[in-house]
């Protein structure tokens, strides 16, 4: 027996050797608020206090805090008198957004302000530096710890203030029930069996026999057991991914067969004794390769594996690139990256009443209903999917991943299930940002304006079409940039290789493609001889000017609004680096800027958002909230919305979240689009909820409602009016008034030359970065951001910048450090993201430059913050030493050797 | 499977000397390399047992329990040659990792990028090792790690502390790591410098190792002997200093990277040492 306090309270337990502490503590004594991330150290959400010093539970043998104090952030949370104010902090700053790492950095600061009252910035660093965040940029985290005063707003909670995420106490109490979460322990558990190989055929053996021998496993599932169809995809014509593959794997990961067996049994199974035989073959793992004359077709229909082209044009680009007095050009290159959310796809499902219900993240819950009605080939009515609370999505949880696997195992044993991936699984197995190979030509006349612009863009999808065809189609309509190029002309391919799918990430290509085209404005710039921040604000996009697909907006495009504000930073840190670098030798620093735009919502497609409200008899009024909350704040802004639209306070207001029982579809948590899109439905719920009351009692539009209890009040014109819910019938929901709305954003179709209206709204973006080089290691450390966002109306403006930080975070990672190589970087230790000591401090500027669809003029943000952060900091590089890099990461190793490369020139 | 909890050195040589017994201490390096259905037979706890742990002096030299961790390093009151070792231990990892990773744990692991392993070459570390058959014996650490992941113990062999000369009056060190990120990273090249100067500031002593540019760490006693009657500001590092190393090309960075770095880096340890 293992012997403890747990939070205060004597308990024990009895663990097998060697298991581990987070182990014991989550599934023997039910502390799920301590979550699991990665399981090797690297990621620190598990961080618990032994004896007062912070430990990964997870590396901790349970048996080593035998008569020991254990201390979680639950026990903190009601236990610690730090943490009253602490977790206040964090509610302020917007300092946990989807919260999965937050225990893990509660628990760190406590450790180290129990020492420490006072601490500085980087005595915060150092305690925190061994927990990772994926969503907040670190920023509003070291704010809170500091105790800095926030900029919270209370009151009404209505649109433009900063009130505290409403979902934000469980998140800082370690109470939010993730995907691993929600499972009773002992639930029997998935063990998935994966190719090792990038392409690889195989046979299974005897399965029957592995299951005689084999007594506490009680199925073995294959793409024999699948009713339906063993084919999964985002858009429909591109449904080609098995949920397992069937004679041949195609990237290494696959999944080709998934047993079902107690706790007990997945914890001892050695994967090797799984009766299977592969047979490796020769794999084209890079886009050249998958194109050549001898390259084996991953999928029948696709010759020389392209998977599908995208292109725009727009005048004559290879004529005007010709007649401008200025021309470069350039090559560039980016890798994998992965999305590193801290927790791993996981979910649990059962069969209740022949219906299957899924418990898991997600990002689209409707969508993985309806890929699992043709998996399973069952009934949508026979499928319910209630997503847990997710711990970071960024476009990989867009795609079903658990989803079919645990359906298909709680069907055939007829018991509840529980799948979580290893991080190993999460990494090989879901969805990357494509690799991409650019090719851009432009040119430019000694005015300064652009000419002409030919890009063709090289993506490789790997062996799936996933999200692929959506980043085809997008780059062409956004590889201009928000600048107004009369000559025009971007083709896309998407190639598909034996390497992991590639999907949705925080921009759909079109960070990669902003890489090269911000960077060769620089080098245009610099050719015209024009300041670079001068030369995009001459040929920035303005109201009334065609896009690049002749679009025209007449109002909204705030792109020129965002790079002016940007003016003065410029100049101010323009000097102070010329300073700098005046002073020293081996450091030399550099200002580089980028802009980005993005369209919100589906490219020329419908993606209407549904959003149902109701008042009850008791006067409660519920909102049901179907767009996904995956940190970014959905939650909170799209009740603000409906508050403001129907005239009650915040805290009047109920959330019933995302359930395909019960919430109507607001889309998926993809393209930017939840604020403005199910926004805007929310809007129309609230106002038509509104326009109800307001009809029954004939008064006018502006009147103020008054919502008291079970009695609403209507005032207008001095006189008072009143309404006793109890006396309305209340429907077979429990409500007796009621309203649900639907919004679908107006667009239309591109025709074969890529011209037509593809949104119904940009959102605008330019950041400045300050980068410091050291010319002799090649380090490149950032020294701070500016950045100017157009949000056309800022909903929750802590909320903005708070989405500002984490995509300036991931942005830094993708320019620096991350690259995921199948194979060799599948871990939180060999695939780098930024920690908490390599986020320098960011200014946000909020620009709000009204749209005329968004919901109180609000635009999209959520893919906007990464975009023109990597060209930002590729161009600080190029103004600190002269070098232009043009692959990323630009590491450590990359720098230095260009450095090199330019000393000998 | 057994979970032993040896609470003397001698019961813990006992239960190490069967077979399929593996000893753990922080954990740190056991759980991410563990794979799935294969796990030891017996663990044998380390951390319950006083005489591993903490660091004393006894005249001639330090002793280190091999099961400190590297935070009670950190904190630990030692004279300024110890500062390389302890800026090593606060690069190891993180909070989390140095509160329960110890330094046996770092030497055993003979990970060619392990942080602790360059400014224990450069204290000319020796390692004690016991047996229950055999009692006690000491290497020096450079014949302690023979190569990636392979380490002079015999199976029944347990690390019990790691022995450090009584260093010189004047000694000073300094650690320079170099990483792709901060915190949580590992290397891609680190040097520790140990360095004593007389009173006009010219080199009079000098003990220099680089890691994760070899298997094994290495010291670099060319260019230990070549610096000595240098000032610090003034030493060029040739390629014949370094020919001892043999970086590999990797994620983290390409070969001739990691040899270009390394001259830069020995040069900042060596000045920041003697400026401490």
């Amino acid at each position: 027996m293992t012997k403890f306090t747990l939070n205060g309270a004597a308990v024990s337990s009895d663990p097998v050797p060697g298991e581990r502490l987070s182990e014991m503590l989550r599934e023997r004594v039910g502390a799920r608020d301590v979550k699991i991330g990665c399981n090797a150290g690297d990621c620190g959400a598990c961080s618990v206090l032994v004896d007062g010093d912070v430990v990964c539970a997870c590396l901790t043998p349970a048996h080593q805090v035998n008569g020991k104090s254990v201390e979680t952030v639950g026990g903190l949370y009601e236990n610690e008198p730090i943490v009253d104010k602490l977790a206040d902090n964090f509610l302020n700053h917007g300092a946990a957004q989807c919260g999965i790492c937050t225990p893990g950095m509660i628990v760190s600061a406590v450790a180290m302000l129990r020492e420490n009252s006072s601490p500085t910035e980087d005595e915060v660093k150092d305690a925190l530096g061994g927990v990772l965040c994926r969503c907040t940029g670190y920023r509003k985290i070291i704010d809170a710890v500091l105790s800095v005063a926030p900029s919270i707003s209370e009151g009404s909670g209505h649109i433009g203030s900063s009130i505290r995420r409403l979902d934000g106490v469980e998140k800082v109490s370690g109470r939010d029930l993730y995907g691993d979460d929600i499972a009773p322990s002992g639930t029997m558990e998935i063990f998935v069996i994966r190719s090792p190989f990038p392409r690889a055929g195989f046979e299974l053996g005897d399965l029957d026999g592995f299951i005689e021998r084999n007594s506490d496993v009680s199925a073995i599932i294959t793409a024999d057991d699948i009713e339906g169809e063993n084919a999964f995809g985002v858009i429909p014509q591109f449904q080609d991914q098995p949920v397992f593959a069937v004679h041949e794997a195609r990237f290494r990961g696959e999944a080709v067969a998934a047993l079902v067996a107690t706790p007990e049994f997945i914890r001892d199974f050695d994967q090797d004794k799984f009766p299977i035989t592969w047979q490796e073959k020769d794999a084209a793992q890079d886009i050249t390769k998958a194109q050549s004359d001898d390259a084996d077709k991953l999928h029948e229909k696709h010759e020389r594996n392209l998977m599908c082209e995208g292109f725009v044009q727009r005048g004559d680009a290879p004529s005007a690139i010709e007649a401008s007095e200025f021309v470069v050009e350039g090559h560039f290159n980016s890798g994998f990256v992965e999305h590193a959310y801290i927790e791993p796809e996981a979910g649990y499902a059962e069969v209740i009443d022949g219906k299957v219900i899924i418990h898991a993240c997600t990002q689209a819950p409707v969508m993985d209903q309806e890929a699992l009605e043709i998996i399973l080939g069952r009934d949508k009515s026979q499928i319910r999917i209630i997503p847990s609370s997710v711990g970071g999505g960024f476009g990989s949880k867009l795609d079903i991943s658990v989803q079919p696997i645990l359906a298909l195992a709680a069907i055939k044993t007829a018991q509840p299930v529980r799948l979580t991936y290893t991080r190993t699984e999460s990494m090989q197995s879901t969805t990357k940002r494509h690799p991409s190979d650019i090719h851009l030509k432009m040119g430019a006349n000694s005015d300064g304006k652009v000419t002409g612009f030919d890009f063709l863009g090289g993506f490789d999808t790997g062996a799936y079409a996933s999200w692929g065809p959506t980043v085809a189609n997008r780059v062409p309509v956004h590889a201009s940039g928000p600048y107004l190029i009369e000559n025009y002309r971007a083709k896309s391919k998407g190639i598909y290789t034996n390497n992991p799918p590639s999907g949705a990430f925080r921009g759909f290509g079109v960070p990669q493609s902003a890489i090269a085209q911000e960077s060769l404005f620089d080098e245009l710039a610099n050719k015209v001889g024009m300041d670079a921040l001068e030369f995009r604000i001459l040929n920035a996009l303005e109201a009334g000017q065609p896009t690049v697909c002749g679009q025209v907006f007449d109002q909204g495009v705030g792109i020129k609004k965002c790079l002016q504000a940007l003016k003065p930073h410029w100049d101010i840190e323009r000097k102070a680096c010329d300073e700098f670098n005046a002073e020293n030798d081996g450091l030399k620093r550099g200002v580089g800027v980028a802009s980005g735009w993005y369209g919100c919502g589906n490219t020329s497609l419908p993606n209407p958002s549904t959003i149902k409200s109701g008042i009850r008899a008791d006067g409660k009024i519920v909102l049901h909230q179907g767009a996904m909350d995956i940190g970014q704040g959905a939650n909170t802004v799209i009740s603000q919305i409906f508050a403001t639209a129907l005239g009650a306070s915040i805290s009047d207001i109920e959330l019933i979240g995302p359930d395909t029982d019960v919430t109507p579809d607001a889309g998926k948590t993809s393209a930017s689009r939840q604020t403005f899109v199910s926004g805007n439905a929310a809007r129309l719920s609230g106002q038509s909820l509104r326009a109800n009351i307001l009809q029954r009692f004939n008064v006018g539009e502006n009147c103020e409602i008054l919502f008291d209890g079970s009695v609403i009040h209507v005032r207008e014109n001095g006189k008072e009016h009143s309404l006793e819910l109890s006396s309305l019938t209340a429907d077979e929901e429990g409500y007796v008034l009621r309203a649900e709305e639907t919004y679908d954003p107006p667009t239309v179709p591109l025709d074969e030359n890529g011209q037509g209206s593809p949104y119904a709204q940009f959102g605008y973006a330019a950041q400045m970065a300050v980068m410091e080089v050291d010319t002799e290691l090649g380090t490149v450390k950032p020294i701070k951001f500016i950045a100017a966002h157009d949000v056309g109306k800022a909903i929750n403006p802590v909320l903005v910048e708070g989405q500002v930080h984490g995509g300036i975070a991931q942005g830094l990672g993708m320019a620096l450090m991350e690259e995921y190589i199948p194979g060799r970087t599948e871990n939180l230790h060999d695939y780098l993201i930024p920690t908490i000591g390599d986020m320098p401090p960011v200014e946000t500027l909020i620009i709000e430059d009204p749209d005329a669809h968004g919901p109180y003029g609000a635009k999209g943000l959520g893919e906007h913050v990464l975009v023109p952060t990597a060209p930002a900091i590729l161009n600080a590089i190029n103004a600190a030493t002269g070098v232009r890099i043009t692959k990323v990461p630009a590491t450590p190793s990359r720098v230095k050797m260009a450095i090199k490369a330019q000393k000998n020139d | 499977m057994h979970y032993e909890t040896p609470t003397d050195l001698e019961t813990a040589l006992e239960l190490y000397a069967v077979k399929g017994s593996r000893i753990v201490a922080g954990g740190t390096d056991l759980y991410p390399s563990a794979k799935q259905g294969h796990s030891p037979r017996k663990l044998i706890d380390l951390t319950n047992i006083s005489a591993l742990s903490g660091i004393n002096f006894s005249g001639d030299h330090y002793r280190i329990g091999a099961a400190t961790t590297w935070s009670e390093i950190i904190k630990a009151e030692l004279p300024a040659s110890f500062d390389a070792l302890k800026q090593a231990a606060k690069e190891v990892g993180s909070i989390q990792i140095q509160n329960a990773g110890t330094i046996g744990g770092n030497i055993c692991n003979a990970s060619p990028a392990a942080d602790g392993v360059p400014p224990l070459l450069a204290l000319d570390a020796k390692v004690e090792l016991a047996s229950a058959a055999n009692g006690t014996r000491i290497l020096a650490l450079s014949e302690f790690i023979l190569n990636v992941r392979k380490t002079s113990l015999a199976e029944d062999e347990i690390v019990s502390a790691v022995l450090i000369p009584k260093p010189g009056a004047l000694e000073k060190s300094a650690f320079e790591k170099l990483g792709s990120r901060r915190y949580l990273v590992i290397s891609i090249t680190m040097t520790a410098a140990n360095i004593t100067c007389d009173e006009s500031g010219v080199i009079t002593h000098a003990k220099i190792a680089v890691g994760a540019c070899s298997p094994v760490a290495q010291r670099l006693t060319k260019l230990e002997t070549d610096i000595i009657g240098q000032k610090p500001e003034n030493i060029e590092i040739t390629e014949q200093h370094l020919s001892v190393l043999s970086p590999i090309d990797d994620v983290r960075g390409s070969g001739e990277y990691r040899i270009d770095v390394v001259a830069e880096q020995c040069k900042r340890a060596v000045l920041r040492a003697v400026m401490s």
